[in-house]
Parts: structure tokens; sequence; C-alpha cells
């Protein structure tokens, strides 16, 4: 192994080169910024792969003063240079349209497979009389039952879960998203965190757990089901996120001085029971994104056949009427997809289908005017002077 | 948040670029061994865009290797059969033969000078010389057998023809600027008579020669050199007397002893004495253009780029450099307009009449170049600095000779204020303000020593480098920082824009719908690793851009970065920004609704979104790149497991969630589609049916086959001799001062050595439709 070896050709492998190469391009890259980094040779040529491990050492010791030569420096690492053909782009489009209108086909269906009752209720469960001023009925104490019935129109497998839904409710309104405390509601603790929870950190002089005004409104319009006089129970265990109940609500947490304040938003919370089993006040501590939105009530656990009359008394306590909210009763079974949504169905065959058409659009212009790619006549400089 | 990004990965990038220059092997100077160095990298991409290209003669494009070609010594020229008096035989005879015009002329080339020999160890005599010129006279001297041996303090000695000659020298009255000349006395220490050996430029030996002796010759030899490109030296010689000398020389030492004023006391007393000279010859030294000097001009010319030559030469020689460096096409298509005049009125009727010319032929494709002197210049500069600039937007070529340092630098200041791009490159130290004042300064680091290098923003080798420093170098980097600076525009105002967007259905109240880490991890880790490797992407491969150097148009008019490419990037981020926020508060509405899952099924969106845009914006893929822009979109979905396997964290178990959700990678393909789908489309095509000449020439590079039908252009060895040979030599007589065509007589001269219908014919004339090409494009 003479001195030359450094400065000579390198015979070895090819795939051994590219090894090399891959390494010695590491190298490199590591010490970026160290100026003279010797990748050890010069130029790498076929041949028989004897000095490979020997030669990868002496690269990577062999510090010269003034040569660095490697693809990374000299900006030649292989490159793949696709570029845009006609038969290339046609067949991208063709394969994604290929894709999307089966799984848009397949969406739609499980869309429509799910079965799904909606009942808005806000206007009907006021009584006539007090049509005209609903937040007055809303806001007299007392209860307010209400009862409606709903008719299954397709058989309901089970589980069947039940929602409800809020429309123009801001949950995610900047104020309201931040009026919680995340420590409180996991440690006794610290219970007095309350920093956060403006404007209901604290009430009678004593921090209110748990504090903020999500809990502050939690949701309390409640539901009782019947069939045929025979009572639907709605199991509303597990309706929560297990993580919620295990990691973000303590189980020795209790409600303290809750909704005790001036104003009395919603829902009251029983102080004997800890907050991770509260499991309303765990959905409803999961703030939507969105002003409309649907949160788990509870699940039944039995199959609904067809044209069965459903008996819902509900008692109407949230007060939506103040900011024309609109309150719903959701029962709805789930596919592979979830709940009843036709978007993404719709959305993937118009794009499978727009691709679709581009791909035959893109075929035709290509077949009247085929262009040759790269012609060199298309250069404005190797036109004549007169074609411009 | 964006111009964060943005500053942080263009420094970085930028950093890269000049590296790239420092690594780059093409772009070492094998003679000295000295790599290319970018002193400044801030500028890197301005490389791309110069319009302006302001040289220096000597050293810059001449190698500043002197070599004694010619001479003519008292009405007979020697080398001009052979192009090289030292091998001419008829020199050699009358050295030989003792004739004694020779012999004085060879006196004075040997010892009028400031050399100092240096005997080596090997017996070998080495030449110290502070110019280069004198070392060239010297070593031609001796080879005719006049060999300079030692110099003490105050005697030197002369070998000719074995016989040793000893002379004392008594006085040396330097070269300055001013003077253009140096003299020097000595005494033959055998027959004890005193001399005045003088040598200098012709203007500042000829007006003081004998009176009545014929100085026509050696005007028209000093003339005919001029026209080959050399550069001349007149040299003469007086026996003094010794009364005279013994008066002057009182003088000279009250001079040198004075305190104020002392310059130009001591050239007043130097006039004295330097008067009725006989005149001995001509030297004519060669200093030959270093290789790939014209290519590099010819190719940079036809990239669209202007080219200036600022010399302190003489006219005539810096004309003929520039003809044979392809500064100037040889007629009929090059045509040289002259201004001179040493009043104000001749330089404002001159100055009118070059620009009156200049406007009528600018129709025309023909390359018009404007020659001016220094005085001419200076004049110009202080009272006609309008029409002058007007000139100086009108031509692509102009050749200033005689001008001072800072003339250069105020021609440099000029073709700023018009809104140039320039790029001034020299060797010496009379480049050094040029160089500072142009936007960016290249120095050679060459033998008049590493001033300009130190100074400039960049330092090469040689010339040619250039060539491949504004071609690739400053192209690529033109090309990267256009896509990266954009590209981080794009993605912060995607994030913004769901941002706006999701205020909208939050009641305005300000709510962020992504959280504070992914927030701060989108512009650091997300987004910024693929983009950075971008560096690494080539839209054209080297060679095809040194073929098609009119390709570098596109970045001297900034077609890739300007208000309407932005405002392309601008609306593909609103664009995104819909589909993202459209898509996810749809497939992520009523139960799914929840604030997390949906903030990270729109962070993923982008996440995707921005992985395949900048696949479709890359043109050549590297294992780097495609690690890159894969990796990053694993990286992404591995950090925020992470981030979710965390109790603590907000999004707590989210990630998980999410990903075992079917809806979730089915909206993250919707995404993708619905937002590449018409990038894509529209991409192609404006690719096909309205692609640019940088897409045509992917196209032809990436098909394969013969990349047009111009073939492939080497740099071909040239060496000066064979193209100015072919020369006439007789001078055209009656020259009209503003309309002057070139080299009548011979109009190929410079090109000789290609037949017609060469490849290098048609490229030939391809210059001059590109020349017109670029400019029709400038005025759109």
């Amino acid at each position: 192994m003479s001195k030359s070896y450094f400065m000579g050709h390198y015979r070895m492998g090819n795939c051994t080169e590219k090894r090399l190469q891959t390494i010695i391009w590491f190298s490199t890259f590591s010490t970026l910024g160290v100026h003279d980094v010797h990748a050890g040779f010069v130029s790498v040529t076929g041949g028989s792969g004897s000095f490979v491990d020997s030669s990868f050492f002496l690269a990577r010791r062999s510090i010269h003063p003034s040569v660095a030569h490697s693809r990374f420096t000299q900006q030649e690492l292989p490159a793949c240079k696709p570029i845009l053909t006609p038969r290339w782009v046609i067949s991208a489009f063709m394969l994604v349209s290929l894709v999307f209108i089966p799984i848009g086909v397949a969406s739609l269906f499980a869309s429509r497979d799910v079965v799904e009752i909606i009942d808005g209720y806000e206007t009907h469960c006021i009584p006539q009389e007090f049509r005209n001023d609903k937040v007055k009925y809303i806001q007299t104490p007392g209860v307010k039952p209400c009862i409606r019935t709903m008719t299954v129109p397709k058989h309901m497998k089970k589980p069947i879960y039940v929602y409800y839904q809020l429309d123009n409710f801001y949950q995610n309104h900047r104020r309201y998203v931040k009026s919680r405390s995340d420590v409180q509601l996991r440690e006794n603790k610290s219970e007095n965190d309350v920093s956060s929870c403006e404007p209901e950190d604290i009430a009678n002089g004593m921090p209110i757990v748990p504090c903020g005004l999500i809990a502050w409104s939690l949701f309390n319009d409640t539901y009782n089901f019947s069939r045929n006089n025979q009572p639907l129970t709605v199991n509303k265990k597990d309706i929560s996120w297990k993580s919620d109940r295990d990691h973000k609500f303590g189980k020795n947490v209790f409600p303290k001085n809750f909704q005790s304040g001036k104003l009395v938003g919603g829902a009251n919370l029983s102080s004997s029971i800890p907050l991770s089993e509260q499991e309303d006040l765990i959905v409803w501590m999961r703030t939507a994104a969105l002003p409309t939105f649907r949160k788990l009530y509870g699940k039944i656990e039995v199959d609904l056949q067809k044209g069965e009359v459903i008996n819902v008394t509900l008692e109407n306590n949230y007060n939506t009427y103040s900011f024309n909210g609109k309150k719903k009763l959701v029962l709805s079974t789930t596919s592979w997809l979830g709940g009843k949504n036709d978007f993404l169905g719709i959305a993937y065959l118009t794009v499978g289908g727009l691709c679709l058409f581009l791909a035959m659009a893109f075929t035709v212009v290509y077949l009247i005017k085929p262009r040759r790619l790269g012609d060199p006549s298309y250069l404005s400089w190797n036109r004549n002077p007169g074609g411009h | 948040m964006i111009p964060i990004s943005i500053k942080v990965s263009l420094d970085l990038v930028k950093s890269l670029y000049a590296k790239f220059i420092d690594w780059d092997n093409e772009m070492i100077d094998l003679e000295t061994s000295t790599r290319s160095h970018a002193t400044n990298t801030a500028i890197s991409e301005d490389l791309g865009q110069v319009e302006y290209i302001l040289t220096d003669k000597t050293g810059t494009l001449t190698e500043n290797k002197m070599i004694f070609k010619r001479c003519c010594i008292s009405g007979i020229f020697y080398g001009n059969e052979s192009g090289d008096a030292l091998k001419d035989v008829e020199l050699l005879n009358a050295v030989a033969s003792g004739s004694s015009d020779v012999i004085r002329f060879l006196t004075v080339m040997a010892v009028c000078n400031t050399v100092i020999p240096i005997q080596s160890k090997s017996g070998e005599i080495l030449y110290k010389a502070q110019s280069q010129d004198e070392e060239a006279l010297v070593r031609a001297a001796a080879h005719l057998h006049m060999i300079f041996v030692n110099k003490n303090a105050n005697s030197l000695e002369i070998n000719f023809n074995a016989s040793i000659i000893q002379y004392e020298v008594l006085d040396t009255l330097e070269f300055t600027s001013d003077r253009k000349r140096m003299s020097i006395v000595i005494k033959d220490c055998r027959g004890g008579k005193t001399f005045l050996l003088s040598k200098g430029a012709d203007e500042a030996i000829l007006p003081h020669a004998l009176p009545g002796q014929q100085t026509r010759t050696f005007a028209e030899a000093v003339e005919q050199y001029a026209q080959l490109g050399l550069r001349t030296l007149c040299l003469a010689w007086r026996e003094l007397e010794e009364d005279e000398y013994r008066e002057w020389s009182l003088m000279f030492k009250e001079a040198n002893s004075t305190l104020v004023d002392r310059e130009w006391r001591v050239a007043e007393v130097c006039q004295r004495l330097e008067h009725n000279l006989e005149l001995l010859g001509v030297a004519a030294i060669e200093d030959r253009l270093q290789d790939g000097v014209p290519e590099t001009i010819e190719t940079l010319r036809k990239a669209g780029i202007n080219f200036w030559m600022l010399t302190g030469d003489k006219q005539n020689t810096a004309i003929q450099i520039a003809l044979s460096c392809n500064f100037v096409s040889p007629e009929p298509k090059g045509q040289l307009l002259l201004i001179n005049g040493k009043t104000e009125d001749e330089v404002c009727t001159s100055l009118e009449r070059v620009l009156l010319t200049m406007r009528t032929t600018n129709s025309e494709p023909k390359d018009v170049a404007f020659v001016v002197d220094g005085w001419a210049l200076e004049i110009a500069l202080k009272h006609y600095r309008k029409a002058f600039t007007e000139l100086a937007i009108l031509s692509r070529t102009a050749i200033c000779c005689r001008v001072t340092p800072s003339q250069k630098a105020q021609l440099v200041e000029l073709l700023k204020s018009c809104d140039y791009r320039t790029l001034a490159i020299g060797d010496g130290g009379n480049d050094v303000r040029m160089i500072q004042q142009a936007d960016i300064g290249v120095g050679i680091s060459g033998r008049e020593g590493l001033q300009a290098a130190r100074a400039a923003d960049y330092s090469i080798g040689k010339f040619r480098f250039l060539k491949r420093l504004i071609l690739v170098h400053g192209r690529y980097s033109y090309n990267r920082t256009a896509f990266l600076s954009q590209y981080s525009f794009y993605k912060s105002l995607l994030i913004c824009f769901i941002q706006i967007f999701f205020s909208f259905i939050s009641g305005v109240s300000g709510t962020s719908l992504f959280n504070s880490v992914s927030l701060m991890a989108y512009n650091v880790f997300y987004t910024s690793i693929p983009v950075l490797v971008s560096v690494l992407d080539k839209d054209l491969s080297e060679r095809t851009v040194m073929q098609h150097p009119q390709i570098l148009f596109y970045c001297q008019a900034g077609r890739l970065l300007n208000p309407s490419t932005f405002a392309g990037w601008f609306g593909r981020s609103l664009f995104h920004a819909i589909v993202v926020f459209a898509i996810t508060i749809h497939a992520y509405a009523y139960d799914k609704s929840e604030m997390e899952e949906l903030s990270m099924v729109a962070l993923s969106g982008c996440i995707w979104l921005q992985a395949f845009v900048v696949s479709i914006e890359t043109n050549s893929f590297t294992i780097p790149q495609l690690l890159a822009i894969w990796g990053n979109l694993a990286a992404f979905y591995v950090i925020n497991w992470i981030v979710s396997a965390l109790p603590s964290s907000g999004m707590y178990t989210i990630m998980f969630r999410l990903c075992r959700q079917p809806t979730y990678w089915v909206t993250m393909f919707l995404i993708v589609a619905a937002g590449m789908g018409p990038v894509l489309a529209l991409k192609y095509f404006r690719y096909t049916y309205r692609s640019s000449k940088i897409n045509i020439l992917q196209q032809a590079e990436r098909l394969g086959g013969p990349i047009l039908s111009l073939g492939n252009i080497e740099p071909q060895p040239r060496s000066y001799d064979k193209d100015v040979c072919p020369l006439s030599i007789s001078q055209p007589k009656n020259r009209n001062p503003v309309f002057e065509p070139l080299l009548s007589d011979s109009p190929n001269a410079t090109r000789r050595s290609f037949g017609p219908g060469t490849p290098f014919d048609f490229f030939q004339s391809q210059s001059r439709l590109s020349s017109s090409y670029s400019r029709n494009c400038k005025d759109n």
C-alpha cells in the first residue's frame, strides 16, 4: 500500500462503490464546516473489490490539505431526474381516479349504512305560551319535562350511540377554551390552581373544583328512553376516553364549591363522585373545534327494529336560547368510517372523477396536438430572427 | 414566524453555497494549486444575476507573464516573420557580428532597470524584479548573450560574449506613472564615459528624442506592435558630458532632499537630463491571454452579460486584446466607436456622434462597442454624465483605456446607478476600489499579489473560472434561493391561512387551531429539512448550462423570484389552506370534532402536502433529498407519537387514536389528491404546452439524444500567436473617427482557425440572436 494509493484510482466492486460513496457523503456532511475534509479517493472505477474495507479506513483518516473530493462537495451525487412526460402524468391521474372512485363508493355506502335519528327539540320543548320568551322559560327554576317520540326508520344494530348535538355553540372560543385548569382536574393538592379559570375561579372565597367556564357550562339536559313502555337503558359508562379517565381527571379529586356562585351555568356535580368517574364532565371537557358538535350521552346496547317507536322523556334544562343555539338528540349507529357523513364519499368521487376527466383530457390533447418534448426549435435563440 | 424561518434557512443554505464554491475541484488553479474561495457567503445568488462584468486587462485577461517577442532596432524589424525575435536569425547574426546599434540596444535592455540578479547555488541566475516588463527584457537580453550577472551597491556587471563589462551606477531616475519612463546614469568602467540610458512609453520618449532624428519609423513600429496587442517600450540613450552630469547631479541631489513637493521637483530635474535622446529601438513584449479567456467571454456574452474592459493600457493594445478575446466581434458584425478629444467641446461632439450612431444601430443585430480613454472619460463623467449614462445603457461592450483606479470605481458606480448588477474582476491593487464598489467583486489571486483577492467577495485562480462561478454556482444558488425563499413563505402562509379560516368558525376570537408545540415544531422540524436539502437540487446539468448559457437570462431577469411567481406561491398556499381546512372540518364534523384531533388532522394534512410540494418542485432527486422529504414525513409521525405518549402533554394519545382511524388516512389521501392534483395538472400543462426554455432543456437533457444541433463546444486551446499572426500589420490610413470598421482588411482574422460551416460558425451566428433575444425579453 504505497503513498500513491491515496491519489490513484481505487478498484472496487460496484455495490461497494456505492456504499463507500454513501459513507463518505455522511462523513463529509457530518463535518460540514470543517474546511479540509479529505474523502481520500480521487476517482472510483469498477474492478475487483479487494481493498474496500481498508480503503474506507484510509479514506477517513487521511486528511489532505487541499483535496476534498466527494460527490457531495462536487455536487455530483447520483440523481434521479424525472420529468413530467405525458405518459407519466396521465397514468398518475388515471391511477388516482382508479383508486379514489372505489374508495369513494365504499365510503358512501358505509355512510349510507349508518342509521341516524335526529330530533331537534329546542323549540318543541318550550310550551306554546312561552315561545315568545324562551329565555325566561328556561331560566325559571323547576323541572321542565318534555316528551318526544322517534320512529326507527331502519333496523339499528347495537351499539346505538346517543348524542346530543349543539349548534351555534362556540366551544372553541379562545377565552372559553382557556378557562380550565388541567392541574386542578388531575391532582387533589392543586385545587388552588385556578388562575387560568377566570371568571369561574373562586366562589364565596373558595376555589371552585372543577373551575373554569367549560366545567361551569356543563350540559344538563337529560334523556330517558322507553320502548313499548319498557324503559330502554342507556349505558353511560365508558363514554369518555379511557386516557382521560386515567390520566387527565384525578381519582381523588372531588367536585367542591361547584355551581355555588351567583350565576349557575349548567349541570351540578355530585361532590361524592371523583372527577374520573364524572364521565359527562369528561366528555364535555373535550372541547369541540367546530360550533356544531355532537357529544356522546350514552350507548343503547340493544338492537332497535324498524318501525319501533321510541319515547324520550327529556328534561329541558340547558339554556341555548339566549344565543339562538339549537339542541338535537341524535341516535346513530356507526360504520368503519364513523357516523353518518357523506362528505368523504362525495369528495372521493369528485376528486376521482376530476382526475379521470383530466387524464382523458390530457390524453385527447396529447393525441390531437402532440408536442415533441425537448424540441430545440422551441428555444427562441435557435429560431430565425424573423420568428420573434 | 415567517422572517425567522426564512432567515435561518437562507443563512444555512447560503453558507453551503459558499462551501460548494470552495470545494469545487474544477475551479482549482493547478499551476499555483489555489482553490477558489468565497469570502462573502451572502451573495452567491447575485452571481447568477450579473448583468455587467467590468474587467481589468493585465493579469486578469492576460497571464501577466511578460515575454519579449519583437523589437525594432534602428528601423529594422526583428521577429516579424517568426513571431519571436529571440529566434530571429537576423537578430542573432547581428548580435554575433557585433552590430553597434544592436549591442547598445541590448545594453539598455540589460542595464536600464531595477532588476536584481541572484546567483543560485547551481550557477543559474535568477532575476528578482518589481516589474514584469523589466524582467522580460533582462531575460531576453540574457538570451541574446548580454547577461546581466551581478549588481552591487554602485556597480553592475554584464557578461557579453564571455567578456565581463563593468559599469558604475551613478544615478537611477525612477519610474513614476506620471513620467512613464525610467532612466539610469552609468559610467563605463573601462572607457570612463558616462551614459544616460532611458526606457519608457512611446509618448514619454519620442518627444524627447534628438532633434532631427527620424522618429517616424519608431512611431510606426510602436503602432504596429500595439495593433498586435503587444506592450511596447522605447529604448534610448545619450552620452553625457562630464560637466553636464556633474552640474545636474548636484541639482538631483538637492531635489531628492527637498521636503516640499519632492516628487514634482525630482521629476522636473529628471526632465532636464532626459532630452536629446538617441533612440535605439522599440521592444515589444507579449502578455499572453490566459487559457480559455475567449471562450469564457464568448459564453458569458451569450448569457447576456455585458462586458466592459477597464485598463490602464494604450488604446490600440486594449482594442487588440479585446478583439482576440471575443470582447468585440470582428467586422462586419462588430463595430468600434471611438470617443476622444482633448477639450470639452471635442469630447462633447464625439460623444454625441457616438450616441447617434449607437441609437441608429441599436435596432440592428450589431455588436457595437465604444472605446474611450481616460482623459475623455474624465470630461464625459464630469460634464456629460447624462449622455454618457445613456451610452452606457445602450452599449453592450465598452473598452476604457488609460483609466485610473478611481475612474474604474466611478464607472462601476455609474452602472450601479442605472440599476444594473455589476461584477468587477481584477487582480491588482489598482482594481481594489473597483472591486469594492461593485455589487460583486471577484479577485484573481495572480502574480500581482493577493491584494485584489483579499478585497473581493470571491477569489479565483484564473479568469476562465468566472464562467463556472457565474453559470454554475451563481445560477444554482439563485434557483435554489428562489425556491427556498418562496417555499418558506408558502409553508408559513399555509398555516396562517388555516388559522385565519379557523378564526371565522371560532367566533373570531383568535383561538389557535394548532397547539403551541406543533406551531413551534412546524417551522423548525416538520418543514425545514426537506427544503434545506433542496440545495442539492439541479434543474439542469452543468454541461447543459455551459452549452446554453442563454438560460442564465432567467436568473438575470429574475424570472424565478418576482411578484408574479410569488403570487403563484401565495395562491398555492391559499388553495392548499382551503383544501386542508375544508376537508378537515367536513371529514371531522359532528361527533369527531374534537379540538386536539382536528388540529392534528389539519397539521398532518399540511405536512403531507408540503412533502408533495417539495417533491413536485424538485428537479433532481438525490438520495439525501429523498431521505429528507420522506424521512421528514416519517419523523413527523415519530415526533408526534412520542409527544402523544407523554401523559402530561395536551395531545396525549391523540396521534395513536388518529392512526387507528381509517377516516384519518382516508382524509390524508383526499387532502393530498385534492391539493396536488390541480398543481400537477397546471404544472404539466405549462411544462408541456407553455414550456419555458428551462423546461425544454430539461426535456432535451433527460430524454437523452443529442442536445440540440449545436454539438459540444469544448474550449479550444488557443495561443495568442495563432490568432494574431495572420493579422495584416498595415494600418488603415484614412479612418473615420466615429464609424470605424474594425479591421476591414481581415474580416475573420480572429476566427481564422475555424472554417465556415463548422459547428462553431453556427454557434457564433447564434450569439447575435441571443443578444437581441435577451434585449427583447428585457424590454417585455
